[in-house]
């Protein structure tokens, strides 16, 4: 790992979102060659926490969605891990569904966003002008409207489903990447290898997709990676309001939220999936932090 | 911002020698600027009242159904329809609403038959204490320990809050609240109201003690990532020739940290604030459902619940207002403190 010798200040003060924005210049000597302990760590988290997503149906789990009238606010039992809930459905069935969710809506909200702000971005970046001042306009539209109203009316309009809480986060996300997509291209796009290209007479659309995208790609990917766990506590809180994913399906803000009434007297039911996202989180922020730094964009010499 | 306008000289006393010309050509950039951002500006404030008008029309369910109430008869919805106006065509309506914003007329809830501009005056001092609030709090904490920090880093004071801001940003704001409940109003303790509000002037003391939870929760994560943006850019700017300078010239170490080093490296941090303090006065909704606030979050999502339009639009028009005006002032804060912005624009 090099230490980096940029920091991307105009790119940090332009993401409104509770990520850390690290940029580990100076003198601090950084911990070069072999990653922290809490690198691997975090790794091994994340994918117990995808593997064990992914092959739900597989493990010896119990029904997360079937009430048990003997585990109602359950405890810890060689049966039930992590209890039972307020319907004694199986806490650890349960998170684990739930991680299903959080996962899919993260990652697809994510992809969906990065994929149009990322075009987008590039786009406003190599031609300017006009280009630019229609997707600043876009972008500031979307800003100054409340992403809860939009979500609200959104789910009202279309429906509550999983789908449409992922397009609805994909577009709240949109400006954000934009932003960072633009700011990515700007410092690329005097470069000469992309004045070659042009010499060359290739039209700019060719341009954008193979001289600029491929250096464009890596700072959105590291910054779509903190994103998801934005998203997965978007997610979580919308569920937390009632306004998420819709109740049979066990998702961790759900889940949270079930157990707020018994907080005092059962405080496991809302502390376990709690919990579970806060680590699921915080791995996420670790590596996707120094991953990032690695591909910050200089935008203030612009 | 007028003296830039060829009409400019005309404002001075006729005889007088125009004083326009020196700081008007100083700063004609900066306002040429500033102008286009307004122009700008007004049209992202067009743009989204008219946008929250065709959100509002495509919600499902018939405002005139909902206030005419479940017994009503066909006829009578009609007749509220009608009195409402929600016959006219979206754009008609939305044309008429804004010569009444222009006037000042909000309109009225379509349900409870209140001025909206009212309702907007309970619920945002609300909202805006509880924001500013927090965010003073958050810059109180984070500006200190930035500071600290890019002066001596990777020392124990910089680990230990980069540990407990990583774990702070990762955590979601209503867990957080929850855990504060549990801790301080209810739970392990109970020294503090877990919902509800207490108005100022009703009871200061009871307004204290009913906003230190949320302000806390809103709180924690800010400072973390203010602590952090601060800390990185502080740390580049101690590595510019003019720190060498004030150093070489035997500065004390707060005399270069405090008025050299951190007007320069505040601008980012101004910036995610502004941005922030506009994100929470749209409503702080979860923190005031968490804890039973009558804020501005509240009443706009039960506003959208309700098919209440005029307050929606009422409330919409507010936050599209406070994100164009923080932007603006955060423009101006730009021209304030950095001569450069202020030169070249």
């Amino acid at each position: 790992m090099t230490p980096d010798t940029t920091t991307g200040d105009a790119v940090a003060t332009q993401v409104p979102i509770a990520t850390m924005a690290a940029k580990g210049k100076g003198k601090r000597i950084q911990r070069a060659g072999r990653a922290p302990i809490g690198w691997y760590v975090a790794w091994v988290w994340l994918g117990a926490v995808v593997l064990s997503a992914v092959f739900a149906p597989l493990l010896p789990l119990w029904d997360p969605a079937v009430p048990d009238y003997n585990n109602v606010f359950g405890g810890i039992t060689p049966q039930h891990w992590l209890g039972g809930d307020t319907l004694g459905r199986d806490n650890l069935s349960r998170i684990i569904y739930g991680a299903r969710a959080s996962l899919l809506v993260g990652i697809c909200a994510v992809l969906l966003g990065a994929l149009v702000g990322g075009i987008l971005g590039m786009l406003a970046g190599y031609f300017g002008g006009r280009t630019e001042r229609v997707l600043a306009l876009v972008t500031d539209v979307v800003l100054a409207f409340p992403g809860l109203v939009f979500i609200i009316a959104l789910v009202a309009i279309l429906g509550s489903s999983l789908t449409n809480l992922i397009i609805g986060l994909a577009i709240l996300s949109v400006p954000t990447f934009i932003r960072l997509s633009r700011a990515a291209t700007l410092t690329v796009a005097q470069r000469e290898f992309v004045q070659a290209a042009r010499a060359y007479g290739c039209k700019p659309l060719r341009i954008i997709a193979r001289e600029i995208a491929p250096n464009v790609v890596l700072p959105v990917a590291a910054y779509g990676f903190i994103m998801i766990g934005v998203f997965i506590v978007v997610e979580g809180s919308l569920s937390f309001l009632g306004l998420g994913i819709p109740p049979p399906t066990p998702s961790w803000g759900g889940m949270i939220a079930g157990g707020r009434t018994e907080l005092l007297n059962f405080p496991h039911i809302s502390l376990f999936p709690a919990a579970v996202m806060f680590l699921t989180v915080l791995s996420i922020n670790y590596i996707g932090e120094r991953t990032r730094k690695q591909f910050e964009v200089k935008e203030s010499n612009l | 911002m007028t003296l830039t306008t060829p009409a400019g000289p005309a404002l001075t006393p006729a005889g007088g020698a125009s004083p326009a010309p020196k700081p008007g050509g100083r700063h004609r950039p900066a306002l040429r600027r500033i102008r286009k951002r307004l122009v700008h500006l007004l049209i992202v404030l067009l743009a989204v009242t008219f946008l929250s008008f065709v959100v509002v029309d495509l919600l499902p369910g018939d405002a005139a159904v909902v206030v005419a109430g479940d017994n009503a008869t066909p006829e009578q919805v009609q007749q509220v329809r009608e009195d409402l106006q929600l016959d006219r065509p979206l754009l008609v309506r939305y044309v008429d609403w804004l010569g009444g914003v222009v006037t000042g007329d909000l309109g009225s809830s379509f349900r409870t038959g209140q001025p909206v501009a009212e309702a907007l005056a309970q619920r945002i001092p609300v909202t805006f204490e509880i924001t500013i609030v927090a965010q003073l709090l958050a810059l109180l904490i984070a500006i200190p320990l930035a500071v600290y920090s890019a002066y001596r880093p990777g020392r124990l004071v910089d680990r230990a809050s980069m540990t407990i801001g990583f774990g702070a940003a990762a955590m979601p704001t209503f867990v957080f609240g929850m855990v504060l409940i549990v801790l301080f109003a209810g739970g392990v303790s109970s020294i503090l109201p877990a919902t509800g509000y207490v108005g100022f002037f009703e009871d200061p003391l009871g307004n204290l003690r009913s906003i230190i939870l949320p302000c806390l929760t809103l709180m924690i994560a800010e400072a973390a990532v203010y602590r952090q943006l601060l800390r990185s850019d502080m740390i580049s700017t101690l590595q510019e020739d003019f720190i060498l300078m004030a150093r070489s010239k035997g500065l004390s170490a707060r005399t270069i940290l405090l008025r050299h080093a951190l007007r320069p490296s505040s601008f980012s941090l101004i910036t995610l604030s502004g941005v922030n303090i506009g994100r929470l006065l749209g409503g702080t909704v979860i923190v005031e459902t968490l804890f039973a606030i009558p804020g501005l979050g509240q009443l706009i999502v039960q506003a959208v619940f309700n098919r209440d339009y005029m307050i929606l639009q009422g409330a919409l028009l507010f936050v599209a207002v406070a994100y164009v005006v923080i932007n603006m002032l955060i423009d101006l804060l730009y021209l304030a403190l950095d001569p450069r912005v202020r030169r070249d624009a």
